[in-house]
């Protein structure tokens, strides 16, 4: 397959470019707002091209749990759901952190608490960028404000989970897993025939046994490998930070928003400027890590600075910690499936100006 | 007839059983008298004896045999609990020629793994499951399982396993040996020699079934828990023989047409 230009919903952009990156397997199980990517994925039926396995498991949890067991193999593979499935892969993903395996994660979010509701929402920030199982892990965190960055984050998201050992989350949600736009799509890369020194792929005489587990019973090794994840962590925090600016250059007010919420706020931008307020944006691509160092900069310059997420306010608490007092910051979200508009984001803005 | 000696018996030549060469030299940890250990011997020797090491993977549960992989020299992946065959599920489909077996205890495989053991048979996913049942959760201090008899004591059912509240045990191999993805189910022990040597009969059939792709194989291991039985190892298998065989009788349930 060539390189080509298509139009397509963003969670259909997510499963070609799957198959497209070389990805070896898919393991997933239905649930709205993101069912599209393993109907797309089985209607392609990639198994009998580049070889991808897709598979249907019973539950949220067995999929999770075929993605270990496939990562542990050494290869690329991958599962998508939304906000309640992601719930229950929890426990696989913490033990894929622990067990240092690269893989890739989709959340495409919904709105919660509980069964909550089918549309989206951006309310599973703190679940995904600060561990969202249990003991002390964090995911790479990337948030597609488009349906070419649906695609273009699969790729990305691998490389970086090889790259460090460690499970990559893509943080998208339901506006842009259900919308339509135009997306190039790269070539078809070859599935990787390489074995990888560390996975279980059967032990030849030439090395010892290899073990994939997250178990060490001796405290004293558990809290070395515990400090070689946090040295892990600080090192995506050097290397892998990206955002996006907007007319930060004179900015006096400064949007803080990420994936729906940043397309929304470049709109409002354009209003408030036509106003007279000087506002800008920054788009934080990573969520982890996150643009703190940048933030804090723009903090020296700008008279506070506004966070806009479909949320009850999360991303707020990084933006707080970025800044640590610098300047004024505050939130504005819609919950349960609403979308703010533009103009009640200029309005908000207003009224944080007014203090 | 010249008179056979001690020195005699234990000449090198006359062994009729040794150590695999692809288990360990690491202390076992589990306790005195315990069928994991015998299980785990028989295992590689089957592995060693099929040269199946360099297209091994195997999958260790939580529960006693968590550190199964200290003992047996092939590549291990150790699952959180019950989801052992979802990840053997997926190292089978993407490595075909690979041979994958999970090991798992009764707690893993009947309670919290259910999903995972039923879909993963029903799928009818070429990995042979090794199922070690006594009766009760060995690796937390002597727990119910789902498997623990009616009126058996344990840490959870103190007064003795009452169905009416608790619930029957579940026959797993049965329950598996009805989904048309499983070729061969069969169920085993390892007190005994003979015991030893048809465990060791099934699981060298479980390879064929398998380098012919025929479905899931399925092996239960009768076994014993002489620590969560408040028991000694006598006493335990003793009590193995006279309560859990009649409840979970020996043999084939299942085996694959010619």
């Amino acid at each position: 397959m060539e390189k080509e230009l298509r139009l397509m919903k963003g969670n259909e952009a997510i499963a070609e470019a799957a198959i497209r990156a070389g990805a070896d397997g898919y393991f997933g199980y239905p649930i709205t707002p993101q069912s599209e990517i393993l109907e797309y994925l089985m209607e392609a039926n990639p198994q009998a091209t580049t070889g991808m396995v897709v598979l249907q498991a019973e539950s949220e949890v067995a999929a999770i749990n075929m993605v270990y067991g496939g990562a542990a193999c050494g290869k690329k593979v991958m599962t998508s759901s939304s906000s309640p499935g992601i719930s229950l892969k929890q426990e696989g993903i913490t033990y894929i952190a622990g067990a240092e395996l690269p893989c890739l994660i989709v959340n495409v979010v919904r709105g919660g608490p509980g069964l909550g509701t089918i549309q989206p929402a951006q309310s599973d920030y703190f679940q995904a960028t600060k561990g969202g199982g249990h003991g002390d892990y964090h995911l790479l965190v990337l948030a597609p404000a488009s349906v070419q960055e649906m695609a273009d984050f699969v790729e990305l998201g691998f490389d970086l989970a090889f790259k460090y050992r460690n499970p990559v989350m893509i943080l998208s949600d339901g506006a842009i897993g259900q919308m339509m736009e135009k997306v190039w799509l790269k070539p078809q890369k070859k599935r990787s025939e390489e074995i990888l020194p560390w996975a279980t792929t059967g032990k030849p005489a030439s090395r010892p046994r290899n073990i994939i587990t997250s178990l060490d019973l001796d405290s004293e090794r558990q809290e070395k490998f515990n400090l070689k994840l946090i040295a892990k962590y600080r090192e995506m925090e050097e290397n892998e930070v990206r955002f996006e600016e907007f007319m930060t250059d004179d900015a006096e007010y400064l949007f803080v928003a990420y994936g729906t919420s940043a397309r929304l706020c470049q709109k409002a931008l354009q209003l408030a400027r036509a106003e007279g307020i000087k506002a800008g944006l920054l788009r934080p691509i990573t969520l982890f890590p996150f643009p703190k160092k940048r933030l804090n900069e723009l903090a020296d310059r700008t008279k506070g600075m506004l966070a806009v997420e479909m949320s009850a306010g999360q991303m707020v608490e990084d933006v707080m910690l970025s800044v640590n007092g610098k300047t004024r910051v505050s939130h504005y979200g819609r919950m349960g499936g609403m979308i703010p508009t533009p103009e009640e984001v200029v309005e908000n803005l207003k009224s944080f100006i007014k203090g | 007839m010249a008179e056979v000696t001690f020195n005699d018996i234990i000449k090198p030549e006359n062994l009729a059983y040794r150590k695999s060469a692809l288990m360990t030299d690491n202390v076992m940890h589990y306790c005195p008298g315990c069928g994991h250990g015998t299980a785990h011997q028989v295992l590689a020797e089957v592995l060693e004896e099929e040269n199946l090491q360099e297209r091994t993977v195997g999958i260790t549960p939580v529960g006693c045999s968590v550190l199964m992989y200290n003992y047996i020299d092939v590549d291990f992946q150790e699952a959180a609990h019950g989801r052992a065959p979802a990840l053997a599920t997926a190292v089978k489909r993407l490595m075909p020629d690979k041979f994958v077996f999970t090991y798992q205890g009764d707690g893993d495989l009947a309670a919290i793994g259910t999903a995972e053991t039923i879909h993963t048979c029903n799928r009818g996913e070429n990995i042979l499951i090794i199922f070690i049942n006594n009766g009760i959760y060995g690796m937390t201090g002597g727990q119910m399982a789902p498997t623990t008899l009616p009126g058996m004591k344990s840490s959870t059912s103190p007064y003795g396993r009452d169905v009416s509240m608790m619930g029957s045990p579940i026959k797993m191999a049965d329950i598996v040996a009805l989904l048309p993805g499983t070729c061969y189910v069969t169920r085993q022990s390892v007190n005994t020699a003979g015991g030893v040597r048809k465990f060791k009969k099934a699981l060298k059939k479980a390879v064929q079934y398998q380098n012919e792709k025929r479905g899931t194989c399925f092996i239960e291991v009768v076994s014993n828990c002489p620590s969560g039985w408040k028991m000694t190892p006598v006493e335990s298998n003793k009590w193995m023989e006279e309560n859990m065989f009649p409840f979970y009788p020996l043999g084939d349930i299942k085996v694959p047409a010619e």
